[in-house]
C-alpha cells in the first residue's frame, strides 16, 4: 500500500472529525458528519474546501503567449487585461480532453491550475509541447507545489473572507469581478469556484494556510468535504474530468463547445484539425442535464436509453440536495428528444433532458414536477 | 463506537432483527452501516407480501454518494414496509433500531434465527472488520 499524501490542513481535518478518503492519491475529507449539511451549508450561508492537492503551474516567459495558444482549445487572447480568468481544456491531437483547467493572466505570465488527478500526466504533457511545438517559444513550466489552496464559496462567503486577508490585498479583492484575480506577494485571489455559488479561490503560502482555515472556521465558515462538492458542482452543471469527459470524448461532445475558439481561424491549437473534422461530420453526442421522474438516484454510466436515437448513458449522477429529486450528466445521442429511459438496477425509469445548470446562486433552474 | 442494542440479533451484513411479540421480524440497518453510508436519501423497500429469501438482496438503501443492497436476514413473508421512508429516508440516520425500521417479516424456520449473532458478536465482528 502507497503512503497516501497529505495537505498542510490535514490535521485540522481530522480535528474537525473528517472522515478522510484517497482522492487520486492524496488523503482528503469526504464529509466532517454530514455531506446533506455542509452542502446546504454552502448554497445558504459559507463553507471552505481544502483544494490544496490541485496542482499551481505558472508559465512564463516571451513565448507563454504563443505557447498558451497552441496548448489550450480556448484562446488566451481574449485575456485582455492582467487578472482576468478563463476556462479551457487542454486537448490532444486527437481531440480528446486531456483536463480541463483555469487559466489567470497575470504581469509575470500566467497561472494555469489543474486537476489533482492528471497532475503528472499535465505536466509531462505541458512540458512535451513547450519542447516540440512549431516556433519552439521560450517558455517555462513551473509548478508552483510551495503553495495551497483554499475555496471559499456561498452566498456569505465573500463578507466573511475578506477581512481575514492580508490589508494590502483587501482593497483589490473587494472590487474583483466574477472571474477576475490579484495578487500581493505569493497571495493570489480569485473570484471563482466550483460551486455555482458566489466566493473566492485563495492561493496562499504553506506557511499561512493553517492559520486562514482556522480563522475563516472562527468566522463561520463550515469545513465542507469532497462529497458536498461534487453535489454542489453537480447542480451547478460543472463537468467534472474523469468521470464527465476524458481522452475518449471532445469538449464538443462534453457540453463545452463554447470553451473552444476556432476564431480567429489562423490559431493553429493542439487538436484544432481533430475538432473540425468533428464538427463538419457532425457531432454524434451531446452532454445534457436529466432530471429523474420516476423513484430512485441516479449515478454515473447508467445506461440511458433516447427511443429511435439510440443509447447513451450518465456520466455522472446523485441526489441533488438542493432540489429534492435525482439529477445527472448524461452523454446522448445528439438526435435524442426531451424525454429519456434510464436503467436503474435492471429498471428502467423515466427521465427529463435538461439543459445544465440545474442551480444557479442557491435558485432552482429547472422546474420540478 | 456506534450504538448496538444488546436485546437484537445481527447479519454480518449489518441489518438488525427485533423478534416481537407476534412472532414477526422487523429488521433495519445497524447504527455502524447508517453512518458508513453517510446521509441517506433514498430507501427501496421490498413489496409487501412478498416472500424472502435469507442472504438474498431485498431492499436498498441509497446515500447521497452510494447505494448499498439491504440483505434478508432469514427467510419469510413480508407484512409490513415502513411507509414513512419513502419521505424521510433520513429516520435511517437518526433513529436506526426505531422509526428507521425498514421491513416486518413472518419468519418461514424461525431456526434461522440462530444463524444470526447476537450483540457481543456483532460487537466482535465490527472489530475484526476495523
Amino acid at each position: 500500500m502507497t503512503t497516501l499524501k497529505q495537505t498542510t490542513l490535514h490535521d485540522a481535518h481530522v480535528a474537525a472529525g473528517a472522515r478522510m478518503v484517497d482522492f487520486a492519491g492524496w488523503s482528503m475529507p469526504v464529509h466532517y458528519g454530514s455531506q446533506l449539511e455542509e452542502h446546504h451549508g454552502v448554497r445558504r450561508e459559507a463553507g471552505m474546501f481544502d483544494v490544496s492537492h490541485m496542482t499551481v503551474v505558472d508559465v512564463a516567459g516571451s513565448g507563454a503567449r504563443d505557447y498558451l495558444r497552441y496548448l489550450l482549445a480556448n484562446d488566451v487572447d481574449k485575456l485582455k487585461e492582467n487578472g482576468r480568468a478563463l476556462y479551457s481544456c487542454m486537448l490532444n491531437e486527437q481531440g480528446g480532453v486531456l483536463d480541463d483547467l483555469i487559466t489567470y493572466r497575470r504581469e509575470q505570465g500566467y497561472r494555469v491550475v489543474v486537476n489533482a488527478a492528471t497532475r503528472d500526466k499535465d505536466l509531462a504533457w505541458m512540458q512535451q509541447v513547450a519542447r516540440d511545438m512549431p516556433g519552439a517559444p521560450q517558455v517555462s513550466v513551473q509548478e508552483r507545489d510551495d503553495l495551497d489552496m483554499i475555496a471559499v464559496q456561498g452566498p456569505k462567503a465573500r463578507e466573511l473572507c475578506l477581512p481575514l486577508l492580508p490589508e494590502a490585498l483587501r482593497s483589490d479583492v473587494e472590487a474583483l469581478s466574477p472571474f477576475r484575480a490579484c495578487e500581493w506577494q505569493d497571495w493570489f485571489v480569485a473570484r471563482t469556484g466550483y460551486t455555482g455559488e458566489d466566493g473566492f479561490e485563495v492561493v496562499l503560502p504553506k506557511g499561512e494556510t493553517r492559520a486562514l482555515w482556522d480563522a475563516l472556521a472562527a468566522a463561520g465558515v463550515r469545513p465542507t468535504g469532497l462529497g458536498a462538492r461534487d453535489t454542489l458542482r453537480l447542480e451547478a452543471g460543472m463537468n467534472l474530468y474523469g468521470t464527465d469527459m476524458d481522452e475518449q470524448v471532445s469538449p464538443l461532445e462534453s457540453g463545452l463547445g463554447w470553451t473552444v475558439a476556432l476564431a480567429p481561424a489562423d490559431r493553429d491549437f493542439m487538436g484544432r484539425a481533430a475538432l473540425e473534422k468533428q464538427k463538419a461530420e457532425g457531432v454524434p453526442h451531446r452532454l445534457v442535464g436529466l432530471v429523474l421522474e420516476g423513484r430512485g438516484v441516479l449515478r454515473g454510466h447508467m445506461p440511458v436509453s433516447a427511443g429511435e436515437a439510440g443509447q447513451g448513458e450518465t456520466t455522472s449522477g446523485s441526489f441533488s440536495p438542493t432540489l429534492g429529486v435525482a439529477i445527472a450528466l448524461a452523454r446522448i445521442p445528439a438526435g435524442a428528444g426531451e424525454q429519456v429511459q434510464v436503467e436503474i438496477r435492471g429498471k428502467q425509469v423515466p427521465a427529463r433532458v435538461v439543459k445544465p445548470p440545474f442551480v444557479r446562486n442557491g435558485q432552482a433552474l429547472v422546474e420540478i414536477h | 463506537m456506534s450504538n448496538v442494542p444488546a436485546e437484537l440479533k445481527y447479519a454480518k451484513s449489518h441489518e438488525w432483527v427485533r423478534q416481537e411479540s407476534d412472532g414477526t421480524l422487523t429488521v433495519g440497518i445497524s447504527d455502524h452501516a447508517q453512518e458508513l453510508l453517510g446521509d441517506l436519501v433514498f430507501v427501496e423497500t421490498p413489496e409487501e407480501g412478498s416472500s424472502l429469501e435469507a442472504g438474498a438482496a431485498c431492499a436498498v438503501v441509497e446515500s447521497v454518494k452510494a447505494a448499498s443492497d439491504v440483505y434478508a436476514p432469514v427467510s419469510g413473508d413480508v407484512v409490513a414496509v415502513n411507509e414513512q421512508l419513502g419521505d424521510s429516508p433520513e429516520l435511517v440516520n437518526s433513529d436506526a433500531y426505531g422509526e428507521g425500521w425498514i421491513f416486518r417479516v413472518k419468519p418461514a424456520n424461525t431456526s434461522e434465527l440462530d444463524a444470526l449473532m447476537d450483540a457481543d458478536a456483532y460487537n466482535q465482528h465490527l472489530e475484526a472488520e476495523g
